[in-house]
């Protein structure tokens, strides 16, 4: 049975159907993209409000920009400009924001379980845009829908995931959706950001301490930033990263040949990746920017048009029970 | 005068496990025997419950001074009297702190005139429990104090700690510390473990706790000192404990009701659940079931920590740490560890009563001529607990709604009935 999703916080309570979903909705977004003239009316009257409480310019625009070409208007808050600076609690900044009457709410913020906080207590669909060190859901969501444009399907694949895992939202829902396809998941990095217990966040997950062991037989690449500004936690010398951990040219050899390098950016190039990876034929990091829109679009579009959007449902499956 | 009549009365301390009636007359224990006839007292019918020695809890905050949004005196009393406790031992970290022998009186006399519940101050172990100098510990003594703490944080270094411990033994007062390594802790919020991975929460591994716990056993050694180890949560802990006892030390322990019932897998986003130390991992909630009943653990303690909903009702790693549990701590005990036939009745009472009493180094105790301090309570009753009726001003549990098999029946402080069901 398809469930009607009430608001996007995760990957992980997604199911296989739900994700596939929303991929077929992002195709035609992805075709709009191409459009000279990249505006619809289908959520004309309607407004997102983008309540971004930790720094953000790629999501941010990417989401303002969906909301844009659906024909919404956004309410942007920013932490910077916000009354949190002046000691109000999150709850009430965002009743601040619910009394403007916005028709969804896209947040990010650095606290795990912020997006749960909100959505058990608003009337309106939210939309997780990235939460601690938790969950991202649209991240993974369009690299699923570029791996899939790419290699043709989503099933079964050998995916590697390169970096800091432990502090990564966006590893966390990239290691629930795919899993949920049969990905066998291999994590590799500094042991510290490479804990023994991500193992458990789902089924054919494992750790690799070589980096040149978890590249044989990859078929898609995650190589993530390696955030130099980890609070509370000694560093790790850059010049030791690129040593052990770099995804370099002849590293990326002993992947399978048409393996795909995906980044979910700010890329450090010359950091944790090679300039020359990031830019060659198997690196899908452009594309993911654009599949990013089609993606959210299609989100927005389910979760914002309510009522107005006819949902379909798989034919071969039950219709929905209704929902109160 | 007051009669219990018929109660199965229960004494850890004796071994007296029969029906019999109780008189109380003035604060005392007046007699112990089949058939009581006394026409001048009020009598309580007691029949089908238990008539235990008072609860004693070691370990709650009452918030008071200082903080008096979350709980005040006479609201954490009524809610220590409801959930059966005779009498409570609040910790330091007030505002002020209590680390004089001023701020000790005025709880002491606050407590009297609140009227109820015994309230035995905790004074803090270093001035403003900053970790640096020593409080005015024998002032303190003098003024009500019966043990010393950091609570909150661990004595700040070994050097401090010995010093508290010597300091203490010569005035013969337990030091309880708050076990933790602050630069292992380092702004975690749960146990670290596979939920805390799965969850993005940052995580307090286990040996937070059993480090500090191994230093402070080594300094028990040294010093022989009193040294009792607070809301236990980890095996490590628990066998430093073990070494100590077994070696001699007169070092003693507590594990709190949520300690015992709930584990890291229980974590949600809901700061009902976020508690110092964190709920532990499912062994060691096991390990620490195993050690209350063989006896490696003396007491059972609520860390009743009471926070005003506003604090609470924020991003679970900004919310601040502790949950509420005068009312809940019997019922879970009976729930969780004696229906669940992992242990005998006598021995809960034991960690509510006599083994708390014994780190305090005081009797407790159902005889004649002993102060009449009892808690009778219904081993089975069923009943659903529901916070929004609590006399505390807090409402931060993770256990509203929770069905329960047992619950206080009457709270008897010097002989009068201070909290009834």
């Amino acid at each position: 049975m398809l469930q009607r999703l009430e608001h996007l916080l995760g990957t992980e309570d997604l199911t296989r159907e739900q994700i596939s979903f929303i991929l077929d909705q992002a195709a035609p977004f992805q075709e709009f993209q191409k459009h000279p003239l990249k505006k619809l009316a289908t959520l004309r009257g309607k407004t997102v409000a983008l309540a971004f409480f930790e720094n953000s310019t790629r999501t941010r625009i990417s989401f303002a920009t969906a909301a844009a070409r659906l024909g919404a208007d956004t309410m942007n808050l920013q932490a910077e400009s916000s009354s949190v600076k002046k000691g109000e609690s999150l709850l009430d900044t965002i009743r601040t924001l619910e009394a403007m009457r916005p028709d969804g709410l896209v947040i990010r913020h650095s606290s795990s379980g912020a997006s749960q906080l909100i959505a058990d207590r608003l009337g309106m669909p939210v939309v997780n845009a990235g939460d601690g060190t938790h969950e991202h859901p649209t991240q993974a969501l369009l690299d699923a829908l570029t791996i899939r444009d790419r290699q043709g399907k989503l099933d079964g694949l050998n995916l590697t995931i390169l970096g800091d895992i432990l502090h990564s939202r966006v590893a966390r829902s990239n290691i629930f959706l795919l899993s949920k396809f049969g990905a066998r998941i291999t994590l590799c990095g500094p042991s510290m950001w490479v804990p023994r217990e991500l193992e458990s966040l789902a089924p054919n997950v494992r750790r690799v301490s070589r980096i040149e062991d978890a590249l044989a037989g990859a078929d898609a690449i995650i190589v993530l930033r390696v955030q130099t500004e980890r609070l509370h936690e000694p560093a790790i010398a850059a010049e030791e990263y690129i040593l052990g951990y770099q995804l370099t040219q002849s590293r990326l050899k002993l992947a399978n040949p048409e393996a795909l390098v995906l980044h979910p950016g700010p890329m450090i190039r010359g950091l944790e990746i090679d300039p020359a990876v990031a830019d060659g034929p198997q690196s899908c990091v452009l594309d993911q920017v654009t599949n990013g829109l089609a993606i959210r679009m299609a989100l927005l579009y389910h979760l914002v048009g309510g009522a107005a959007v006819e949902t379909p449902a798989p034919k071969d499956q039950k219709k929905d029970s209704p929902k109160d | 005068m007051l009669l219990i009549k018929n109660g199965r009365v229960l004494d850890p301390a004796t071994g007296e496990d029969s029906t019999q009636d109780v008189l109380l007359a003035g604060d005392r224990i007046e007699k112990i025997a089949a058939g009581i006839s006394a026409p001048d007292a009020e009598v309580f019918d007691a029949k089908g419950l238990i008539v235990a020695p008072g609860f004693i809890d070691l370990h709650c905050h009452l918030r008071e001074p200082g903080q008096e949004m979350s709980e005040t005196i006479e609201t954490g009393t009524r809610s220590a009297a409801r959930g059966g406790f005779t009498a409570v031992c609040c910790m330091p970290n007030t505002q002020p702190v209590n680390d004089n022998a001023s701020i000790t009186r005025g709880i002491v006399e606050r407590a009297l005139k609140v009227g109820g519940v015994r309230v035995w101050p905790i004074g803090a172990a270093s001035v403003g429990s900053k970790g640096e100098a020593l409080a005015e510990i024998a002032a303190m003594k003098n003024a009500g104090i019966v043990a010393v703490s950091d609570d909150g944080k661990p004595v700040a270094t070994a050097r401090l700690m010995r010093q508290v411990m010597d300091y203490c033994s010569t005035l013969d007062l337990p030091v309880i510390d708050h076990c933790e390594d602050p630069s292992l802790f380092a702004g975690g919020v749960m146990r670290e473990g596979p939920r805390s991975v799965r969850l993005g929460l940052k995580g307090i591994p286990a040996q937070s706790e059993s480090i500090c716990a191994g230093r402070d056993v080594e300094l028990a050694g040294l010093t022989r000192a009193r040294l009792h180890i607070a809301h236990m949560s980890t095996t490590g802990a628990l066998e430093y404990v073990r070494y100590a006892k077994k070696n001699g030390l007169k070092v003693t322990c507590e594990v709190t009701p949520h300690h015992f019932t709930l584990t890291d897998e229980d974590v949600k986003y809901d700061t009902n659940y976020k508690m110092n130390p964190p709920l532990a991992s499912g062994a060691d909630r096991d390990a620490l079931i195993a050690g209350l009943v063989d006896g490696t653990v003396d007491a059972i303690a609520t860390d009743h920590a009471p926070h005003h909903p506003a604090s609470k009702d924020v991003e679970f790693d900004r919310a601040p740490f502790g949950i509420t549990g005068f009312e809940t701590a019997l019922a879970l005990g009976l729930t969780e560890l004696v229906h669940t036939g992992k242990m005998k009745l006598m021995r809960l009472v034991e960690l509510f009563t006599t083994g708390p009493a014994r780190v305090l180094g005081m009797e407790r105790k159902i005889a004649t001529g002993q102060v009449a301090d009892l808690t009778i309570f219904s081993a089975k009753q069923q009943w659903t607990y529901h916070v929004a009726d609590s006399p505390s001003k807090s409402r931060n549990t993770p256990f509203d709604g929770r069905a329960f098999s047992g619950v206080a029946a009457a709270t008897i402080v010097a002989g009068r009935i201070i909290g009834k069901q």
